[in-house]
């Protein structure tokens, strides 16, 4: 009995397991016996089809083999299950990550301030208390070496989950996560694996000033060897944490800071989310808007403005940032013809430039207009609040290029 | 009302006339300035604290000082006091938003260092730099108008908190993310030593930054090299939530130059400060770099969004402001050389905080930056850049 069943276009997704036969079944979790990984790991794709690694090992399912997500028009809530439970989206990164410290003992978390503080936007309060200090690591600071030790650590076998307080900070770390972190699989001949997550909010916040403003997802995106993928709901934020730690590539996971404290309804049953899979927000039939992250909400907020005008947008929030779910995409441009793209980097060099390349190169024929980007402006955020609004995409903006684009 | 027996015994080899009661009743009624205090009699001082040293012999514990400069200290850290617990408020009002990292408590770090130190001399640091930006000439209106994000501020309202300079008074900011602030000092000694300019600059940071790497690498270059640098570590003890002993094994900051030599000060003591800084400059300028760790402590928490006492208890904070305050030294130390009394003391506190009212109230009245302003100083115009249109549609531009 193994079908795994997948939802796909309407509504949301879930990539979750298929369910094995008693003899193959191995016990998870909290094993006295504690499974080898050998890199092995179950990738649902779209079309319901399977695919194991090598030296895979079956794995039982606890796992809720069709927690089919349905939206509602508005497309705000992630669970349909009756029982369910609310919490903040920092609260469901810590679920997550906590989820995994206890199944896997090789999951650690690195970081500065993470411990004993509880982490500075509160992802791990509590868990330094629970797992202790070894397992929950309290750094100096100096990303370039903890990041890079994290790496090294990885390569015996642990799972470090690698915090930057700030993304920006990250940029201390570039070379470990650049040349060792997305290279050495490759140049040891896939002797080693490096199995990190490497997380932190990012993006524009409220007034944080030039450098605790930056958008790394695009500075990294060109490094080989690396996913990318960044949540936005904190259904898809526990979600996509822990499938970022059981993934054994290096996982990064761009968190925004004002999307800390959203609040939703998730299952109580245990999920993962497909990294590579985007995610269908608004299913429409006018224009295909791709955006992430923050960027979502403004989206969402121009399409109620759109619907009242007559439009049907049809809103995707591509998650996976590297590689891009050209599938789900493609479906998307092939029903609607246009594209808007609304994302938080800068104009140049950004998720939208490479997106829009990406799909000019496979989908040109569908298009029936330019595909329009939607993004930041190629300045150093200022701190003045008004000028900072300025910097990034607002509703207004995004409705008038979708009228722009349906002329 | 002469000045009492006991008190002028008290003093310490004081060669201070007792000041005339007229002439002190006619400063009061004027604005602080330490003009009307006498800037010809010297008083002497003795350090707290003995000095700790590494690989140098510690100056003198004897500070030289007038009751003009006594005068100043007290007005300018009291001031200094003033506006950073004004950020408070105004941060609680939200007129100050994103990131606010308040200096209360280390007044004296600044305001001694100031003391020895000219405009040529070059002065960096990290975020915490609202009061070293005041020492350095900078003006309360600049401050909060810039905290309050408008076009009057020191960087236009497009730098914030975290970013303040002043170029022709030799601050140098103003930086977000800690450490990196230290190679850049190490390249103004390198440019000081370059033009020849008989300066120094003192690269400050504290002690969570003190176990970034890129501080050893430019601290081996200022040595190679004889840069005129001072590192100083103003060690609060507490990086952001993570207390100094579990952070570094080593936490004696002044002896991790190893072969650059080093000085603990006290650095809740402006003369200790003083001293050090003047040592330190003389010693830079003829043999390299040099490390001062300022023993010192912040009142608030890391910043506005940190409560302080999730990592250390109320009473060490109370326990630290009763003992070790730098501005009640020098109210003491005032009082007991009989230089003010404590309602012309009052007096400086009341016109200190008028002051920094008075500015609050004008920054208030500033206004915004223009939208143009997003787009100017990206780069030095004259380079065939265009600047865009607030609005996308007119978007056009060139670069080289």
């Amino acid at each position: 009995m193994a079908s795994s069943a997948m939802a796909q276009g309407f509504g949301g997704f879930t990539a979750l397991m298929p369910s094995f036969s008693s003899s193959n079944r191995l016990q998870l979790g909290f094993s006295k016996h504690l499974p080898e990984w050998k890199g092995s790991s179950i990738v649902i794709r779209l079309d319901a089809s399977f695919s194991q690694s090598s030296n895979s090992r079956k794995r039982a399912s606890k796992l809720v083999t069709s927690a089919v997500v349905v939206k509602d028009e508005t497309a705000t809530s992630a669970a349909t299950s009756k029982t369910g439970h609310e919490l903040l989206l920092f609260e469901a990164l810590r679920e997550g990550l906590d989820e995994e410290m206890e199944r896997d003992p090789r999951v650690c978390v690195v970081g500065e301030d993470v411990g004993h503080y509880g982490g500075s936007y509160k992802v791990t309060k509590g868990m330094a208390e629970k797992y202790g200090d070894l397992r929950v690591l309290d750094t100096p600071i100096a990303e370039n070496s903890f990041t890079g030790m994290g790496v090294g650590a990885a390569m015996t076998g642990l799972r470090p989950v690698i915090e930057g307080m700030n993304m920006g900070f990250l940029l201390l770390a570039f070379n470990q996560i650049s040349n060792n972190c997305g290279m050495l699989h490759y140049t040891s001949g896939g002797q080693f694996t490096i199995p990190v997550v490497i997380r932190g909010p990012g993006g524009v916040g409220r007034q944080l000033g030039a450098e605790h403003s930056q958008r790394l997802e695009s500075y990294f995106q060109s490094v080989p060897g690396l996913q990318m993928v960044a949540c936005s709901t904190p259904y898809n934020a526990k979600g996509l944490m822990k499938a970022a730690i059981r993934s054994e590539n290096p996982v990064i996971l761009f968190e925004h800071v004002l999307l800390y404290n959203l609040k939703e309804k998730i299952p109580d049953e245990e999920y993962v989310c497909c990294l590579e899979e985007a995610e269908m927000v608004r299913p429409g039939a006018d224009v295909t808007i791709l955006t992430y992250s923050r960027m979502r909400y403004h989206v969402m907020q121009a399409a109620k403005t759109l619907v009242n005008k007559g439009y049907d947008p049809e809103i995707i929030d591509i998650r996976s940032l590297k590689p891009f779910d050209l599938h789900t995409i493609g479906n998307s441009i092939k029903k609607t013809h246009r594209v808007l793209i609304v994302e938080e980097c800068m104009r140049t060099g950004g998720i939208g430039a490479s997106l829009r390349a990406a799909i000019i190169e496979n989908f040109w024929d569908y298009l029936d207009a330019p595909i329009m980007c939607l993004s930041s402006q190629d300045v150093p955020t200022p701190y003045a609040g008004t000028l900072e609004d300025w910097t990034v995409v607002q509703p207004p903006q995004i409705v008038s290029a979708v009228e722009q684009i349906c002329q | 009302m002469a000045p009492s027996l006991s008190k002028l015994l008290r003093t310490a080899a004081t060669t201070a006339k007792p000041p005339s009661w007229n002439g002190l009743r006619a400063a009061c009624t004027r604005s602080i300035s330490s003009e009307s205090y006498s800037d010809k009699t010297t008083i002497t001082v003795e350090t707290n604290l003995p000095f700790t040293t590494h690989q140098c012999e510690p100056p003198s514990r004897i500070v030289e000082t007038t009751p003009a400069e006594l005068m100043k200290f007290y007005a300018d850290m009291f001031t200094m006091r003033r506006m950073e617990i004004a950020a408070d408020s105004l941060y609680k009002s939200k007129l100050i938003r994103g990131f606010c990292h308040l200096y209360d408590g280390q007044e004296a770090v600044c305001t001694g260092m100031e003391a020895a130190l000219t405009r040529k001399d070059c002065i960096i640091t990290a975020y915490r730099d609202h009061c070293l930006f005041y020492g350095r000439g900078g003006t309360l209106l600049e401050v909060f108008a810039e905290l309050m994000g408008r076009k009057d501020g020191c960087s236009h309202g497009k730098g914030g908190s975290m970013h303040f300079y002043k170029k022709e008074n030799g601050f140098y900011g103003g930086h977000g993310i800690v450490g990196a602030q230290v190679p850049l000092g190490c390249g103004l000694a390198f440019a000081q030593k370059y033009s020849k300019a008989e300066a120094v600059t003192f690269a400050l940071y504290g002690d969570g930054a003190a176990n970034q790497g890129q501080l050893f690498e430019a601290l081996n270059m200022s040595a190679l090299w004889n840069l005129p640098a001072v590192l100083v570590c103003e060690n609060n003890h507490y990086g952001m939530g993570t207390a100094e002993w579990r952070a570094a094994k080593s936490p004696a900051y002044y002896k991790r130059g190893d072969y650059a030599p080093g000085l603990k000060v006290d650095g809740m003591d402006v003369f200790a400060v003083k001293q050090a800084a003047k040592f330190a400059k003389e010693h830079a300028l003829k043999n390299g770099p040099i490390i001062l760790e300022m023993d010192t402590y912040r009142y608030h928490g890391h910043s506005m969004s940190d409560p302080g006492s999730t990592y250390r208890t109320r009473d060490e904070i109370s326990g630290v402001r009763q003992e070790r305050d730098p501005i009640e030294r020098v109210r003491k130390l005032v009082l007991a050389h009989n230089i003010a009394t404590p309602a012309e003391l009052k007096d400086i506190e009341k016109e200190a905080k008028k002051e920094v009212d008075d500015a609050i109230a004008l920054a208030k009245e500033c206004s915004l930056p223009d939208s143009s302003e997003l787009f100017s100083h990206v780069y030095v115009k004259g380079f065939g850049t265009e600047a865009f249109g607030a609005d996308r549609k007119e978007l056009k531009g060139l670069l080289p």
